[in-house]
């Protein structure tokens, strides 16, 4: 084992992943956190901790995380590249796993100028793939990005993001297996809507060998009602929300547009379960937490397994 | 060519109100071609000025002159009888200017009347665009002659983002996707494998104040440097 991460133990061992996630708050209320993390228990394997989402301060992704592990969760923490230089990323990742986080996800992370301190100067100072590689290497090989050696490696399993959704399509596949290369263990997709076009991409990554070597967990977000949707299709940069979507929520009564949300959820859990390639689901209830019970129980994703 | 804006007239009036005599001062190459900081400019600037002093009932007077390069001494040299007429310097050069001819007359306040923007190109006429940041590590010949660090809102040598949609970045629908293009044309020329493999954590080397010295000039920075 590469990390003593609950993930990597259930992914080694076959079981079919389901991860969640948990927007910190903005500010210091640990109430807010502590009851939004409450329905989470038993539910997911592991839970997302966001990192200053869509640009919007907030309790740190790292003070997060130990508030999650305090309630009992398993957090991953995400980190961007906005916010830290290579030297504050480094010290960071050393003290999450001094602190029994086990799990990270390298981003880029939203660019600035959508949250609310549009003002401020992006770092950016290593991209992404830089970021998996050096985690890599600090678990690894022990070795700080400047090759100094490191006095007690971080243990972390290493996680990334993927669209496959951007055009051009055919790079998309080529851009996983970058991350793969840099060192990736998982891969936690954007939000998945269009199918075909996810096939298409696991079908490729198979073909590449790309899924023998890191384990894909397809992006599940619910509608919460159409009014979304239509703001996913039009307003979220590298969203891709086909119209039948859009027509299905359309097609139901307004007080019944969340549970189509959620049906529709629940059938895309069902088919990833059944596509090769796809090693698990992470779950993205959007400040829906308390509804993961209910989408776990309908997904027929419930008990989850311990290892 | 460095780009440069001019700055809000009220700003600039602002800054020079305390003085009596004041000289603006144009710089005849980059912020003349962007239209900012030319001899055509600075006679519209004096104008203005002039214009707001009359009405204001005040008796202030403005020269106006402009030399080549202000970040070049030895044309700010041909301003040397000039300047001692003043109590103030306004430079419409771009920051590297403003910054030589204020270290050449040290006595005198200078006020800055641009905003120097990025290096960029000259698109049409009035029409500028950001093209380099000065980064200190070329990589255009590996993506294409598309530079990742300017043209990517987010500078990654890895790209896209997730953000990138319908060959747009993310911060803008009209601004073109770095690594979209990049691709695109990496591909038209067949030399995709140019980013197949990851690029490693960049060299930053415009961290803080460089100077440059070209090989075979060292001698000449040693005898500068005795003299003083």
């Amino acid at each position: 084992m590469k990390s003593d991460s609950k993930l990597e133990k259930l992914l080694e061992a076959g079981h079919f992943a389901f991860t969640g996630e948990l927007g910190p708050p903005r500010g210091a209320n640990i109430e807010a956190l502590m009851k939004k993390a409450e329905p989470l228990k038993g539910m997911v394997d592991v839970v997302n901790i966001t990192d200053n989402q869509t640009a919007v301060v907030r309790m740190s992704s790292f003070g997060a995380s130990l508030l999650a592990i305090q309630a009992g969760l398993e957090p991953n923490f995400q980190m961007v590249c906005r916010d830290r230089n290579r030297l504050a990323m480094q010290a960071d990742i050393l003290s999450a796993h001094a602190h029994g986080i086990k799990n990270m996800l390298c981003l880029s992370g939203d660019h600035q100028q959508f949250g609310d301190h549009p003002q401020a100067k992006g770092v950016f100072d290593i991209d992404s793939m830089q970021l998996i590689n050096m985690v890599k290497n600090m678990r690894d090989e022990g070795k700080f990005l400047n090759g100094e050696e490191i006095d007690g490696p971080p243990r972390l399993f290493i996680g990334a993001a993927a669209n496959p959704f951007a055009r051009p399509y055919g790079w998309r596949v080529h851009r996983l297996a970058k991350k793969v290369a840099a060192g990736c263990d998982f891969i936690q997709t954007q939000c998945v809507f269009n199918m075909e076009r996810m096939r298409e991409w696991v079908k490729q990554a198979n073909e590449m060998g790309l899924t023998e070597k890191t384990y894909i967990l397809a992006g599940v977000t619910p509608m919460k009602s159409l009014g979304m949707a239509r703001y996913m299709k039009r307003n979220v940069p590298g969203m891709d929300v086909p119209d039948e979507i859009i027509k299905r929520l359309q097609g139901v009564d307004k007080k019944k547009q969340a549970d189509e949300g959620i049906a529709i959820a629940c059938e895309q859990i069902q088919e990833f379960k059944e596509m090769k390639g796809v090693a698990g689901v992470h779950l993205m209830a959007i400040e829906w937490e308390h509804k993961v019970p209910e989408i776990a129980e309908r997904a027929g994703v419930l008990p989850r397994p311990e290892v | 060519m460095i780009v440069a804006e001019r700055k809000p007239f009220e700003e600039v009036a602002a800054s020079i109100q305390d003085y009596k005599k004041v000289l603006v001062t144009g710089c005849a190459t980059c912020v003349a071609v962007c239209l900012a900081g030319g001899e055509k400019e600075v006679g519209v600037l004096a104008s203005q000025l002039r214009l707001k002093a009359k009405a204001a009932d005040k008796d202030t007077a403005f020269g106006e002159a402009t030399v080549q390069r202000q970040c070049d001494m030895e044309f700010l040299a041909e301003m040397d009888d000039l300047v001692p007429e003043y109590d103030a310097l306004i430079s419409l050069a771009c920051g590297a200017g403003i910054q030589f001819l204020a270290e050449r007359y040290p006595d005198k306040p200078v006020m800055a009347g641009v905003n120097t923007r990025f290096i960029g190109v000259n698109r049409d006429v009035g029409w500028y665009e950001e093209k380099c940041k000065a980064c200190g590590n070329c990589v255009l010949s590996q993506t294409a002659g598309v530079c990742p660090v300017t043209m990517c809102a987010k500078s990654l040598f890895n790209g896209p983002c997730g953000g990138t949609s319908n060959e747009s970045c993310e911060i803008h629908k009209d601004q073109p996707c770095a690594w979209f293009k990049i691709h695109e044309r990496l591909s038209r020329q067949g030399r995709l494998a140019n980013i197949l493999e990851v690029f490693p954590a960049n060299d930053w080397r415009n961290q803080k104040p460089q100077t440059l010295i070209q090989p075979g000039y060292e001698d000449r920075k040693a005898a500068f440097a005795e003299e003083k």
